[in-house]
């Protein structure tokens, strides 16, 4: 099916189309679109290519193998789940937006060349900014445009490396490269910027939590994971990424431990995650790599699972602060069973899918007689039940009862939970099936008593501390600054005493400053007088008609 | 309203005896089971029980010193 229609493009259009189409049309579209891509996926063979030319250059939009493949069913995946979670309850424009997003993200994955590749991840930084722009909370506004200016600036690193690169090699083949080069370490920088990577990870915590309950289900999936295979693909065994990934956890584990708003917790959560995927993607040995790619898998369906249960508080509740929460669990049952399902396996806990993909990662430094690496990942797999595992659902569903009796979720979001919840279980209990769809043969068993017995220790007395410290852990009405009070605070703050002390010294370009200035934040009013509503339609359209422009193209080719 | 049974008087004591046998058993079942640890260091009796406490303890004190130094009001960035 590959040959006739791309299976990004596929659910991009079933997205923008959702808009027009309204009951059961719209829900065959929105849930079946992604089955049918999927389909597609797994029964085009490894190998296949799609390609044609395009100016002086070969442009290959499908190309399927292990590893690309891998991601592009767990993208399918994703979107028919996040679809069923919210397709009654989100806004249109959301979940169009969302969709194109997600297709994006496939063609990602597919992508054979740097120039198809390129044009997918922009469409994908577009898109989400709209899906957090849909969000409509009370700082979406806000943290939306600090998001597209990062990601922005991060398209335009990538493109810089891609030109220079395509220059020096005259070739735009996406394959493995070193960096030791201009041109690599820019495309490197632009993979990592997307992956959450230090020092501007902040982006990832800011803006995610101000899309909506359902939004930040799909937002969680694809940047972070789209960006991690491409550095499995682009820079397996670069040292560097084994030390930023290390950084990565830690940082998310610390600031998480710190953090008030729920799902902040979980996108704190998620730079610590994607930590240990690019901590895997630079030791590159085929284990290695081979958990970084199943640590993905796996960390899409938990992560999701995690904030779908946040999302149902925060649907039901309107509240997403722990101080405000506590005791849910009574009223909550599934929602509350759901959230421990995912706490479990995003902390690797035996019979869960955590614990079957994280544990090849643990193994591949062991493999590599990488004591110290080791050592960490051994101490961050206790901090991940610390900070995700116990503190997300003891300060949501227990701790002390706020009183609040929300009833569980309507049932197509119910629905959505129970799958992803049985899809944490099966995969980690019958872990052949999962092992085959990965890129590398794979010749690892993750249960033996001996393994299972030290896991448990690790994780049990991790709790322990927890609840022995808890006096030291309980919420407080704070956030936590990070990089962003650069361009949040410092830079704002610099700029307007600039333009003050200006003003003294001369007063006349101080006058023009002043109005230059005064126009600028006008026109800022001005471009928001139009209603995000407005500008996601418009966008909409834009894409609609370039889609159908490069499948033309892709076609008569 | 009537209280859950998670939240009636005594359950807290109840909980930690529980969870204090479970966490004795995590222990005591190395003695029955052969490990096979790949590093030296890993070989001490219940090395994985002390160092995932002592490692999440050291991360709890860690973030409780840095929430010292860049903790704000949460309303911080709102003006």
């Amino acid at each position: 099916m590959t040959d006739w229609l791309h299976p990004g493009l596929m659910i991009m259009l079933a997205g923008l189309f959702s808009p027009l189409v309204r009951g059961p049309l719209r829900t065959a579209l929105l849930l079946g679109v992604p089955l049918i891509a999927l389909i597609g996926i797994c029964l085009g063979h490894a190998g296949a290519e799609h390609s044609f030319s395009f100016l002086n250059y070969e442009l290959q939009p499908v190309r399927l193998d292990k590893l690309g493949r891998l991601f592009a069913i767990i993208f399918c995946v994703m979107t028919f789940a996040g679809a069923l979670f919210c397709y009654r309850q989100a806004g249109k424009g959301e979940l169009a937006t969302a969709y194109v997003y997600a297709g994006s993200a496939v063609g990602v994955t597919l992508a054979g060349d740097l120039i198809t590749l390129f044009v997918f991840w922009e469409i994908m930084a577009i898109a989400s900014t709209l899906v957090i722009w849909s969000g409509g909370m009370q700082n979406s506004r806000g943290a939306g445009m600090r998001y597209v200016l990062i990601h922005l600036l991060g398209g335009v690193i990538l493109m810089t490396g891609i030109v220079a690169y395509a220059r020096e090699t005259g070739s735009i083949q996406f394959a493995a490269m070193a960096a030791d080069h201009f041109s690599t370490w820019f495309i490197l920088a632009g993979f990592l910027l997307n992956a959450g990577a230090p020092p501007l990870s902040a982006w990832l915590p800011d803006a995610y939590p101000e899309a909506s309950f359902s939004g930040m289900v799909f937002l969680s999936a694809f940047t972070t994971k789209a960006a991690v295979y491409v550095l499995l693909r682009g820079f397996p065994g670069t040292e560097l990424l084994v030390y930023l990934g290390l950084i990565m956890i830690f940082y998310g584990i610390i600031y998480a431990l710190l953090e008030n708003d729920m799902r902040r917790i979980l996108a704190y959560s998620i730079v610590n995650q994607v930590g240990f995927m690019v901590c895997g993607a630079g030791m590159g040995t085929e284990l290695a790599l081979n958990g970084a790619a199943a640590h993905a898998f796996t960390h899409i369906i938990y992560k999701a699972l995690l904030l779908m249960s946040a999302g149902s508080v925060l649907y039901m509740t309107g509240k997403r602060k722990c101080t405000e929460l506590g005791g849910l669990f009574q009223s909550m049952p599934l929602t509350a069973a759901c959230g421990i399902i995912g706490a479990l396996s995003i902390s690797a806990f035996p019979l869960t899918s955590g614990f079957v993909s994280k544990s090849m990662l643990t193994q591949a430094s062991v493999d590599d007689h990488l004591f110290v690496i080791w050592l960490l990942l051994q101490a961050a797999s206790a901090g991940v039940f610390l900070h995700a595992g116990i503190k997300f659902p003891w300060f949501v569903f227990f701790q002390a009862d706020s009183g609040l009796r929300p009833a569980d979720p309507p049932l197509n979001m119910r629905a959505a939970m129970i799958f992803f919840a049985f899809l944490c279980i099966f995969i980690g209990v019958a872990p052949g099936y999962f092992y085959e769809l990965l890129p590398y043969g794979v010749h690892y068993a993750p249960y033996s008593a001996d393994h299972v017995v030290t896991q448990l220790q690790l994780l049990l007395f991790s709790g322990l501390a927890f609840f022995v410290m808890l006096p030291w852990m309980q919420r407080t009405l704070t956030i936590s600054l990070d990089f962003d009070w650069f361009y949040r605070r410092l830079g704002p703050s610099l700029w307007r005493r600039l333009v003050f002390c200006w003003g003294r010294s001369n007063a006349s370009l101080g006058r023009s400053l002043q109005a230059y200035y005064t126009r600028i934040s006008m026109f800022g009013r001005l471009a928001f007088s139009v209603t995000i509503g407005q500008y996601v339609a418009l966008v909409i359209v834009v894409f609609m008609v370039v889609l159908v422009i490069f499948q033309w193209l892709a076609q008569s080719a | 309203m009537e209280k859950h049974w998670l939240y009636q008087a005594g359950m807290p004591r109840k909980l930690w005896t529980a969870g204090a046998a479970v966490l004795a058993v995590t222990v005591l079942v190395e003695l029955f089971v052969s490990l096979h640890p790949h590093f030296h260091s890993a070989r001490l009796f219940a090395f994985h029980a002390l160092y995932g406490f002592a490692s999440c303890a050291l991360m709890i004190l860690l973030a409780r010193f840095l929430g010292m130094l860049i903790k704000r009001r949460d309303d911080y960035y709102d003006d």
